[in-house]
């Protein structure tokens, strides 16, 4: 019997999650064209609605190309590689009290880990395409990634340090008095920063921008392939949404709504936020970029982890 | 070398010319209207005004015309000072004050010298704001347009037409600023030279009537360099083609033979190519019915034909080296006839002999301008090689030029040396059986039969040099004559001696032979130019062919059973019986031809072969010259170079070392090998190897429009270009952007410069060779004496053991008359009388008749009269023409509506 | 930093601007009679054709999709035989407008050519050309064009003076 519900709990969870991805690409569409004084998608279905199925269907019939040149099985294995981590980090989130996968007592460590193995499907798929545009995107976000990975893990160990586990729902529930992004505020803003980031979405979407690089890493894929990259990315905007709910606003907690609506609430605010970014910000220069990755984001989180931790020990 | 200094720079430029010209040759944009390096400078335009200083120190300096500058040591000029630009603007917003609104409809318009000219100045919106003067046009012929009100009176078309030329009815009339350019009344212009106006005008006054049918400005015109094949001097032609069909031809500056100028014939002939008479698809006959083939099918059908061995060739001289060469390899050397009346090929064969074994040298259009004493004997120059005659033209002006030198007036400058030599001429002679249009130039002419002519020549022989065979029973007059035309000629510094084959007499080829050998012993390097009556006379005579009358006897004999005639009418070769005959005793014809003719009705096979512009091909001119004309198009239809069916003919039956024949270049390796005679010719133009920086050569400029459209209505998806891999050009607009070498010139354009003035950009130097050489080789030269001045034995070494011996006096007779062939440059040559254009001026069949004889025979002009010659009897109009020799009547030869038959001949004439 | 934050919420307020969109097809926007959209051939003011078939339009066209070939009536007035464009490779540049001479040639506001098939794109003479002068209603060549047609004979254009009596002598 545990069994089964942990089976429906799972295809319900990887349900919801796909769609809310998928609807997202409707979402972000539209609003990026509120935010730029025009409409979006809005032809196909109610509201436009139906464009993602569209897309979809458009994306299933294309030539599923795999270049002659490129190194086919890892060709094919990159974009799998970006769904499967992105999807794995769900197992650990709490999104309302018993809603829940699993809830490893490293779950937060889970988390981070996953989302450095992310970065693999992006090395590899840059690299495997044998061409210039996609392995300088590889090397790119490879770059980027590992730089915005360190100080991300240091960023979120002041929450570790105040709710004293990696466990996420130990963490929630530690918040039930004071949500962290109060005494967090700089670790709240050094994560949302390298989320953003470690999802390369815009502005930090230097492994793929299209003014100099084609497309980066995923020049070459087409169809499904690409597709999977594309929905991975979604995924991943969810999935930071999430974490940053989870970690420093209280996960579920609030008044008299529900718990998973506080939830939902929460995380679309923040998906709505990264919308915005891409809506208003431009992309910075590659060396900018890793330059306030290094010299400036890693000592603040340093400083972050040192502050908390002798307020933490103050206290005890 | 002399150092000039222009707006401050140094320069080594050569003396004897015009700062204008040390400009243009030094690079220079310099604005110039009235000048033009064929007419030299009269400073009538002043256009090209530029400031010259007296020393380094002068600062102001004082406007001068740079055409009436001399270069000398120091002479300074600026060409950027500002007073002297302003003052080039001015002239030209005078010049353009009445010039009508007319560029869009205007066909110089894109190739305008005063476009350019007027852009170049700078002088942009016209601000005269009065009335403009207008004029009427004329109707010029078919062939030259006029519209004056484009006129800026600049005056070189009459300078050209006049003085140049020799024309007499065109002049400037009226005055103020209502000068006229024009003929009295309208009418055809009578100069055979006219068409040179469409680039002498630097306006659109004068420009190509022909054109004008199917109008095409210069950057839509895919254009490839060519060769003229409508007489065997061999001018440079530029022809170009829109649309599937060939425009216009223009010239094609080549500096030693035709310089700057074409005749009527080439220029405007190219449109038999676009008659309706041709043929496009290969045809399978029987008895006069016919029926379209494939290729495939009727190489097929060829190839059975061909197979029981028993073929004979017939080659042509209107065909390419390479056509010819690839029939002599299919029926074997010793099968190969030459498509000519036998005795043409007799005195080809002589006359190749002559220029290859003798003393002289045959000269090139360039050397011939500069003889300074000629002796014409016995060719209507002006009929049978146009263009060569408007080269004698110049040649008198050589001694006094002489004058002028002594009175220190540069040459160049034009009015001056012509008020110096006022009306003197030097030293030329004209013998003909009658009148010809040179006679205005020449101080004796001679007016005789054919071997009085060449009794002549040999009169003039022994008196320059008395072992030379003498001459019986010489009148004194003629004797006088003798030895006034000898003195001068030995007097000459290069003089010459032109004859050739049109009146079919050996006589006269010995004497014009003996003449110049006489000279060369003497020491003179004279030289012997010998008239070649098709494009490639010379080069099927080099191919030792066998004669045309033994291939009835061939066939007779059993020795062969098929025929494969090349691009040839039988029919204007021999007598109609005897062409029926020999047809007649054939059990197969194949004919690849490009026009219907006669020959082709007959022909069992009849193969669609391409003529000049839709393929290439290599002819040798009367100098002897091997040159190279390119494809211009890819030609609709199953159109193919004669020598290509040859070649799949060759294929077919089992040769297959001609499959190796991929391109021309191919086929002359082969031939070069082969005939040793023929060993420079694949030196005439580049390889289809050649490349530029890795690029062809386009043929279309780099502003052909349309490409996406123009066989849109066909397919939207338009075709990709054709390839050529047989040539080194290239048919698109992309390909190099430096000059090309000089036989790969399509066309002459630079930057600012879109007419054809634009050659100057191409040249060594102004009026000199192109830069790279002038296109073509010489095949034929005289052999070296052994000893430095002795004669020379037989073989490889120079002869000058003088030829022949006078033919006897010529007696007229009371009853008949010998009929001489009349040449007419506008319908003897066979392909450009099926020009619309041409076939316009192309005169009615008629017999000519000197008044005496008229009266003799009871007929006046325009009287029908039954000539009997050779047993054929015609009805002909009689034109009486004063001045014919006695006892001498004259037939037009080559015209639509009279038959060959095989002149000259005796005749009578009588009244119907 | 403080910038980004002004720049997001100043992009945030766009939420409550009205949207700039024309919802084409249902609402059809307004287009300056200078858009360049379908090319025409006008006729001038005296109903004739105004294309004198210079070609200069031809040569203009970047993409070269303009074909046409000039030929004359028997009274020298010149006209395109054939004038063709083929719309599926023009980009509607402008630049054969800028270049006619006669203003015959004029881009219009109209944008709906979109076909399926791409050879119904090529438009002929027939299919470009209008019964009106277009954006320039007074112009004709022809009046100011100094050469003859049925109609006008020499110096009878704009500002002509009567042809020179050319056998004359007279100052
Ligand atoms: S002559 Fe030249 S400038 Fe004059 S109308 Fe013709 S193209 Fe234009
Ligand atoms: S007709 Fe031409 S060449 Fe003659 S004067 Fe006028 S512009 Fe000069
Ligand atoms: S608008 Fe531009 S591309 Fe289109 S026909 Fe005109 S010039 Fe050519
Ligand atoms: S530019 Fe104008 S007048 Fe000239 S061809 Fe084009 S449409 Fe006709
Ligand atoms: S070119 Fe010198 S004055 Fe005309």
């Amino acid at each position: 019997m545990e069994i089964v519900i942990h089976i429906v709990t799972v295809l319900v969870v990887l349900f919801v999650v796909l769609n809310i991805a998928a609807g997202l690409i409707w979402v972000e569409r539209r609003l990026l064209a509120l935010w730029q004084d025009r409409y979006g998608p809005n032809r196909v279905g109610p509201l436009g609605l139906m464009q993602v199925a569209a897309d979809t269907i458009k994306l299933f019939f294309k030539e599923d190309w795999v270049p002659p040149f490129a190194d086919k099985g890892v060709f094919i294995l990159a974009p799998a590689i970006v769904m499967l981590t992105v999807l794995m980090s769900f197992t650990v989130l709490p999104f309302a009290p018993g809603m829940q996968i699993t809830d490893l007592n490293i779950g937060l460590l889970f988390v981070l880990a996953m989302s450095s193995l992310g970065v693999y499907s992006v090395v590899l798929g840059g690299w495997s395409s044998d061409n210039k545009y996609s392995l300088l995107g590889g090397l790119r976000a490879a770059a980027q990634m590992l730089g915005y990975e360190v100080f991300m893990g240091l960023a979120l160990m002041g929450v570790v340090l105040m709710a004293g586990s990696f466990s996420l729902r130990a963490i929630v529930d530690a918040q039930s008095k004071m949500w962290f992004i109060v005494p967090q505020f700089v670790g709240f803003v050094l994560f949302l920063i390298a989320g953003a980031a470690e999802m390369r979405r815009l502005p930090f979407d230097i492994p793929e921008a299209e003014s100099e690089l084609v497309a980066g890493f995923h020049s070459e894929y087409s169809g499904m392939k690409f597709g999977m990259f594309f929905v991975g990315e979604y995924v991943g905007v969810v999935l930071i949404s999430a974490l940053i709910s989870i970690l420093f606003l209280g996960g579920w907690h609030g008044p008299l709504l529900p718990p998973i609506v506080w939830f939902l609430i929460k995380m679309f605010a923040f998906i709505a936020f990264f919308i915005l970014l891409r809506a208003g910000l431009p992309r910075p220069r590659f060396d900018q970029l890793m330059s306030w990755g290094w010299k400036i984001m890693l000592p603040l989180a340093l400083a972050n982890l040192l502050v908390t931790g002798a307020i933490v020990l103050a206290v005890k | 070398m002399t150092k000039i200094f222009v707006d401050g720079r140094p320069f080594d430029v050569p003396e004897n010319q015009s700062m204008l010209q040390a400009c243009l040759t030094l690079g220079f944009d310099l604005p110039y209207f009235c000048w033009h390096p064929a007419l030299g400078s009269v400073g009538a335009c002043r256009q090209c005004a530029v400031k010259q200083y007296r020393d380094e120190k002068d600062s102001r300096g004082r406007i001068v015309m740079s055409c009436m500058t001399p270069v000398a040591e120091g002479v300074r000029i600026s060409i950027r000072d500002a007073e002297s630009v302003s003052f080039r603007a001015a002239v030209i917003e005078g010049l353009m004050q009445s010039h009508p609104h007319d560029c869009p409809v205007c066909d110089e318009g894109g190739e305008c010298h005063l476009q350019d000219m007027t852009v170049m100045t700078g002088h942009a919106y016209r601000r005269y704001r009065f009335s403009k003067r207008t004029f009427r046009n004329q109707n010029l012929g078919p062939l030259v347009n006029h519209e004056m009100n484009r006129c800026i009176q600049c005056y070189r078309c009459v300078r050209y037409y006049r003085e140049y030329a020799g024309g007499h009815d065109l002049k400037e009339f009226v005055l103020r600023n209502l000068v006229y350019f024009g003929r009295q009344n309208d009418g055809v212009l009578e100069n055979e030279f006219a068409g040179n106006l469409v680039e002498i005008c630097p306006t659109g006054v004068f420009t190509d009537k022909t054109l004008k049918q199917h109008y095409t400005r210069k950057w839509d015109l895919q254009l490839a360099p060519s060769v003229c094949v409508h007489c065997g001097i061999g001018c440079n032609t530029s022809p170009g083609e829109r649309y599937g069909t060939l425009r216009r031809i223009v010239n094609r500056y080549n500096g030693e033979v035709n310089g700057y100028f074409l005749c009527d014939r080439g220029r405007f002939g190219y449109e038999f190519v676009n008659s309706p008479e041709r043929l496009r698809q290969p045809r399978l006959q029987k008895g006069g019915q016919g029926e379209t083939a494939d290729g495939p099918v009727a190489l097929v059908h060829a190839r059975k034909l061909l197979d029981g061995g028993k073929v004979i060739g017939i080659g042509s001289p209107r065909a390419s080296l390479e056509a010819n060469f690839a029939l002599r390899t299919l029926v074997g050397q010793e099968r190969f006839f030459a498509g000519v009346e036998d005795e043409e090929h007799r005195l080809t064969a002589r006359m190749l002999e002559i220029l290859r074994s003798g003393l002289a040298r045959s000269p090139s259009l360039g050397e011939i301008e500069k003889a300074d004493a000629v002796l014409v004997l016995g060719e209507d120059v002006t009929q049978t090689a146009p263009r060569m005659a408007l080269s004698l033209r110049q040649s008198v002006r050589q001694q006094p030029f002489e004058l002028v030198d002594k009175l220190q007036i540069p040459r160049w400058l034009d009015h001056a040396a012509r008020e110096a030599v006022q009306d003197a001429k030097g030293p030329f002679f004209v013998a003909a059986p009658h009148p010809t249009k040179l006679d205005d130039v020449a101080a004796a002419t001679y007016r005789a039969s054919p071997d009085d002519l060449a009794r002549l020549g040999f009169a003039v022989a022994h008196a320059i040099d008395s072992s030379a065979p003498d001459v019986p029973q010489l009148t004194d007059g003629v004797r006088a004559l003798a030895g006034r035309i000898a003195e001068a000629l030995k007097n000459a510094k290069r003089p010459l001696v032109v004859s050739g084959p049109s009146l079919k007499c050996e006589a006269l080829i010995q004497a014009a032979a003996n003449v110049a050998w006489a000279l060369c012993r003497a020491g003179k390097p004279a030289a012997l130019s010998f008239t070649a009556p098709e494009c490639n006379t010379l080069g099927l005579g080099l191919m030792a062919a066998r004669p045309l009358g033994e291939a009835q006897q061939a066939l007779k004999s059993g020795e062969a059973d098929t025929i494969v005639i090349l691009e040839n009418d039988l029919y204007r070769r021999a007598p109609r019986e005897q062409v029926d005959a020999l047809l007649a005793s054939a059990r197969h014809l194949i004919v690849l031809d490009y026009l219907e003719t006669s020959t082709t009705h007959k022909a069992e096979v009849v193969f669609p072969s391409a003529p000049f512009a839709e393929c290439e091909g290599t002819f040798i001119s009367n100098e002897g010259r091997a040159q190279r004309a390119f494809q211009v198009y890819v030609p609709e239809g199953g159109i193919r170079a004669a020598w290509q069916w040859l070649r799949d003919l060759l294929i077919a039956s089992g040769a297959n070392g001609a499959a190796a024949w991929q391109g021309v270049d191919d086929v002359l390796k082969t031939l070069a090998g082969s005939l040793p005679a023929f060993s420079a010719v694949p030196q005439a133009a580049p390889s289809a190897a050649f490349r530029m920086a890795g690029e062809k050569v386009a043929r279309e400029p780099h502003r052909y429009s349309g490409r996406t459209a123009m066989h849109a209505n066909i397919n939207v998806s338009e075709p990709k270009p054709p390839d050529d891999p047989e040539s080194p050009l290239s048919f698109s607009m992309e390909g190099v952007s430096e000059q090309p070498p000089p036989a790969l010139i399509p066309f002459f354009w630079s930057p600012g410069w879109n007419s054809i003035q634009s050659v100057n950009k191409f040249q060594q130097e102004i009026a000199g060779p192109l830069r790279g050489g002038d296109p073509g080789v010489r095949v034929i030269e005289p052999a070296k004496p052994t000893e430095p001045d002795g004669p020379a034995g037989p073989d490889g070494n120079a002869r000058a053991d003088f030829l022949g011996a006078p033919p006897a006096v010529f007696e007229p007779q009371p009853d008949r008359v010998l009929l001489v062939p009349i040449y007419h440059v506008f319908g003897s040559d066979e392909t450009s009388q099926r020009a619309p254009a041409i076939r316009e001026l192309t005169p009615k069949p008629y017999v000519a008749l000197d008044s005496e004889a008229a009266r003799r025979f009871g007929l006046n002009d325009g009287d029908l009269a039954e000539v009997a010659v050779n047993g054929a009897v015609e009805r002909l109009p009689v034109k009486v023409r004063d001045g014919m020799a006695a006892g001498v009547a004259g037939l037009p030869v080559g015209l639509p509506g009279i038959e060959n038959c095989r002149l000259p001949a005796w005749a009578r004439i009588t009244r119907p | 930093m403080f910038s980004i934050i002004r720049t997001l919420w100043n992009v945030l307020l766009h939420s409550f601007q009205p949207r700039v969109t024309i919802q084409y097809p249902e609402e059809k926007p307004y287009l300056a009679p200078r858009y360049r959209g379908r090319i025409i051939l006008s006729r001038d003011p005296d109903g004739g054709e105004r294309c004198v078939a210079c070609y200069l339009c031809a040569v203009a066209c970047p993409v070269d999709c303009i074909a046409l070939q000039a030929t004359e009536d028997p009274t020298g007035r010149r006209y395109a035989e054939f004038f063709r464009i083929n719309f599926s490779r023009c980009i509607f540049c402008g630049l054969c407008e800028e270049a006619c001479p006669t203003y015959a040639i004029q881009l219009t506001p109209d944008f709906e050519i979109c076909e399926y098939d791409r050879q119904k794109l090529v438009y002929e003479k027939e299919d470009l050309t209008i019964s009106g002068p277009g954006k320039y209603p007074g112009y004709n060549f022809w009046r100011v064009a100094g050469v003859k047609i049925g109609g006008k004979d020499k110096g009878q254009a704009e500002r002509e003076e009567p042809p020179a009596e050319i056998h004359s002598l007279l100052p």
